[in-house]
């Protein structure tokens, strides 16, 4: 299958000359050129909204450019839907998978494929597959059993079994722990080796100056260079990225150790598992004290989920003792009465949990602070004084910095980093003595990511406990005072800064135990 | 061939206000055509049928005594549906209210007090809530499709009726009809204005509770909770409002109100109990709610133009000799293009030629 690719050597494979896509106002792609040669892995780097996913569309057919053209090994081509990009042989690797979790691996692949493919040949052949790249897969395993990096490899699988000559792959370590990044790297370079040109989206810098052999980088729809991201430094591509220097987090150790007063004390708490997808909690004890920012790693779907859902109280503990918030148990107490205790809470999914998607900003703010700020928002009867509520919606505006289109906008409306910036404005804009984020700055643009850092770290300075639960491990370490790790439904004694490494971190996310981890880790036990 | 359904990025707001009428004007085409299916000419009939009832004043009165309970049930079902949850058994509540408003004047017939109205009042609509409470207990015990078992009831609650008019509560004096005794006069639903027609005070008392309701919505935190947890469950969860207290608040509410119309209507306009009390007013008010844009005040023009429809249908009999069942067909057209108009706001259509590849099945990632 890759004979024809060796026949014409480093000619251009994908070539892309003023691509431009227009929605209303906005020129999501403006005259975007790309060019892609064979067996080369290029980076599409840019910040959130900078016309990454709308180019990428675009080359995958489920987007029309208004104008500009597509040159596929030199012949200009119309890409009108994914089945067209498919012919042509350019596959794709979606940062969110689109797997059926009642069905095994092999039904998910033959879902892609010809419809009277027999579901025993496509096993085998995903098989001879995933054995020729280095990705273990049982085809006859159960998507809801398996682990988010083994969904991952049945997206890729899926992709090359369609053999294309261009794989497209959509933030793909987003969801991995390093050690499996690792792995994914190692596929990419043996498709590399066999003449395969891999077009790679990221905000990663690190993973990209290793990996990729070129860049592209977007800003506003445009492209602002094309570099050798090995010639590069991190903090220049972010420039190029960004426009501007992004502002380096200040961040000193907390002051008073121990003394301090715990805001959050976890004490063994379990839950059993909600749906038959869920994950339950096993025995989880945590202290979070003033003053301190704690972090909790793992790999998505470890019960991050469900953590969070029990602490914050949108779930009930079996024993009010499970959880105690400022010296109280709370476990038998819902949301707002945590809050009115001096909580705060951002959900991972901003639309559909921590806002409304249809809802104006002022409406979003009073859903998580109608309770604690009824003296202020509400009147008699319960009529909401609107005026009011739009005031503070206005200040969490501008100290968040959050750029909007109207006065007043739907939070649909606002880019995730926007939107990201005002939900956690929101509960800042209270001052609370306990913060709980899950995935603060996923999604969000590098811009907005490091603001929302800093607010985090400068409110466990001004005092408060403050708890992070997120994938992202570089996040972990530049904010966190300690690090715990979640891996099925358990989490491991926070690890101390000082003696934290990725390795060690990185080892707990894959499920080894604490004590092998290395002997110092227990210390931090509560 | 096939044809999908393409959601718009975002909606018109134009049409969004628009959408009625052109439904109101694709119904009124789709009648001209079912009229001259009819052998009718299609103008003399819409005449009849939209113009002629609104003639003269005691027409308006009998106008307002039509639209009342379609208010009453409109602006209830209209926030439940808000709240996501879908009351489609008003009819059966609206019974369930008329015979528990009823227990006053057929049992003691010989109170004569100035409470005993409001009194009925109340139990007609504590009589609504109670049957309407049964779905919701269903669906927040059992997990029960509140739309199967509310529509179900409606059955129950009409044979219901028809038992007890005909057994227990049957007039002695009656030769044996199947009614109750008439109502006295503290029982009776008083006119608005006498002298020129039979409107009572329902209609005010109706206009009134779509007003509040109005204004519950629109600047109340209770509003704001609805709508909440009808878009958007899990962040209605993350605000601490509970979906359970919200099935058993809109059912309540519904049902209560379905319930005072049902007790307005008997102690009105009919002044007894009888066999059937209710030209599918329950029904009808769904697409009430629904032309009205799930908005309270948008549901007292949605009802008076669903209460014309019924004058129509009755002047249609006489005039033209149509089945009144054409009544039902029209409520139905108007229906069908309310929704299809509000789907087409949300989204656009498109027709795919279908290949014979079955590539196509994992497009569903765009």
């Amino acid at each position: 299958m890759v004979d024809d690719t060796r026949s014409i050597p480093h000619a251009s494979l994908l070539e892309v000359r003023g691509l431009t896509k227009i929605f209303g106002q906005l020129k999501a792609c403006d005259h975007i050129d790309l060019t892609i040669a064979k067996g080369e892995i290029h980076a599409l780097l840019g910040e959130n909204g900078a016309g990454k996913s709308t180019l990428v569309k675009m080359l995958f057919g489920s987007l029309e450019p208004a104008s500009g053209e597509i040159r596929w090994k030199g012949e200009p081509v119309r890409i009108g839907n994914p089945a067209d990009a498919r012919r042509l042989g350019i596959g794709m690797v979606f940062q969110h998978f689109s797997l059926f979790e009642a069905l095994t691996a092999a039904e998910n692949i033959a879902l892609a494929l010809d419809r009277d493919t027999p579901i025993g040949d496509i096993a085998e052949r995903a098989r001879r597959v995933s054995a020729a790249y280095g990705l273990p897969l049982d085809p006859g395993a159960l998507v809801g059993d398996l682990s988010v990096g083994e969904r991952q490899r049945i997206e890729i699988i899926r992709c090359l079994l369609q053999e294309p000559e261009l794989i497209i792959l959509d933030e793909p370590t987003s969801v991995l722990t390093p050690q499996e990044a690792d792995k994914l790297f190692e596929t990419l370079e043996r498709l590399r080796a066999e003449g395969k040109a891999i077009l790679y989206i990221s905000h990663r810098l690190e993973e990209v100056k290793r990996m990729c052999d070129k860049a592209t980088v977007l800003r506003h729809g445009k492209v602002v260079g094309h570099c050798d991201p090995r010639g590069e430094t991190a903090s220049s591509l972010a420039r190029m990225m960004v426009g501007s220097e992004v502002q380096k987090l200040v961040r000193e150790a907390p002051a008073g150790g121990a003394s301090r007063e715990a805001v959050l004390e976890i004490r063994g708490l379990s839950r059993h598992p909600a749906g038959p997808f869920s994950m339950p909690l096993r025995d989880i004890s945590l202290t979070v004290r003033a003053g301190e920012v704690i972090g909790v790693a793992g790999v998505a779907g470890n019960g991050q989920g469900e953590f969070f859902e029990a602490v914050s109280g949108e779930a009930l503990q079996e024993t009010a003792g499970m959880v105690r918030i400022r010296g109280k148990d709370v476990g038998r107490l819902g949301i707002s009465a945590r809050r009115q205790l001096g909580a705060a809470f951002v959900p991972e999914e901003r639309l559909g949990h921590g806002a409304v998607p249809a809802m104006v900003l002022s409406s979003n703010l009073l859903l998580s602070r109608y309770r604690t700020d009824a003296k202020a928002f509400l009147s008699a009867f319960g009529i909401v004084r609107s005026d009011i509520v739009i005031n503070a919606s206005r200040r969490v505006v501008e100290t968040m910095d959050v750029r909007k289109s109207a006065e007043n906008p739907e939070a649909a409306a606002l880019s995730g980093g926007n939107l990201q910036k005002f939900i956690i404005g929101r509960e800042l804009d209270r001052q609370p003595a306990l913060m709980i984020v899950n995935q603060p700055t996923w999604g969000v643009d590098a811009g907005a990511a490091a603001r929302i850092r800093q607010a985090l770290i400068d409110l466990a300075r001004a005092g408060s406990a403050v708890l992070v639960i997120s994938q992202d491990l570089d996040e972990l370490f530049e904010i966190s005072d300690a690090i715990a790790v979640m891996h099925n439904g358990t989490m491991s004694p926070p690890l101390p800064l000082a003696e934290a490494t990725y390795e060690k971190v990185g080892l707990l996310m894959g499920g080894a135990e604490p004590e092998r981890a290395g002997p110092s880790d227990v210390a931090g036990a509560a | 061939m096939r044809i999908e359904l393409i959601k718009r990025p975002q909606r018109s707001f134009v049409f969004s206000l628009l959408s009625p009428f052109i439904a109101l004007a694709l119904t009124m085409i789709a009648g001209a055509i079912m009229f001259s299916l009819l052998g009718k000419n299609p103008l003399t009939a819409l005449y009849y049928y939209f113009i002629d009832p609104l003639r003269a004043v005691w027409q308006l009165h009998e106008l307002a005594i039509k639209a009342a309970p379609l208010i009453f049930i409109g602006v209830g079902l209209a926030v439940s549906f808000r709240s996501n949850n879908w009351n489609i058994g008003a009819e059966g509540q609206f019974i369930a209210g008329a015979i528990a408003g009823s227990i006053l004047p057929v049992l003691y017939p010989e109170l004569e007090f100035w409470w005993v109205l409001p009194l009925m009042l109340v139990m007609g609509f504590a009589g609504g809530a109670a049957y309407g409470a049964i779905p919701a207990i269903l669906k927040t015990r059992f997990n029960t499709n509140e739309i199967l078992t509310s529509l179900m009831l409606v059955y129950v609650a009409q044979l219901f009726l028809d038992w007890i008019v005909r057994g227990p509560w049957r007039d002695p004096k009656g030769y044996n009809f199947p009614q109750t005794i008439s109502f006295g006069d503290a029982a009776t639903m008083p006119e608005l204005m006498p002298m020129a027609g039979r409107a009572n005070w329902g209609f005010a008392l109706a206009i009134l509770v779509a007003v509040v309701l109005w204004f519950v919505m629109e600047r109340t935190l209770k509003g704001f909770e609805v709508k909440v947890l009808g878009q958007s469950p899990r962040a209605g969860r993350f605000a601490g409002f509970s979906s359970r207290r919200m099935v058993f608040f809109a059912f309540l509410l519904s049902g209560g109100l379905a319930g005072l119309a049902g007790i307005n209507e008997v102690s009105g306009a009919i002044g007894r109990l009888q066999p059937v009390i209710s030209p599918g007013y329950g029904f009808t008010a769904i697409i009430v709610a629904f032309l009205g844009r799930l908005n309270p005040v948008g549901v007292i023009f949605a009802a008076l133009l669903l209460a014309l429809t019924y004058l129509g249908g009755e002047a249609a009999q006489t005039s033209l000799q149509l089945s009144d069942k054409v009544v039902r067909a029209f409520q139905g057209i108007l229906l069908f293009f309310v929704l299809a108009c509000d789907t087409l706001i949300l989204y656009r259509i498109r027709l795919v030629r279908t290949r014979g590849a079955a590539r196509e099945v994992s497009d569903g990632h765009a």
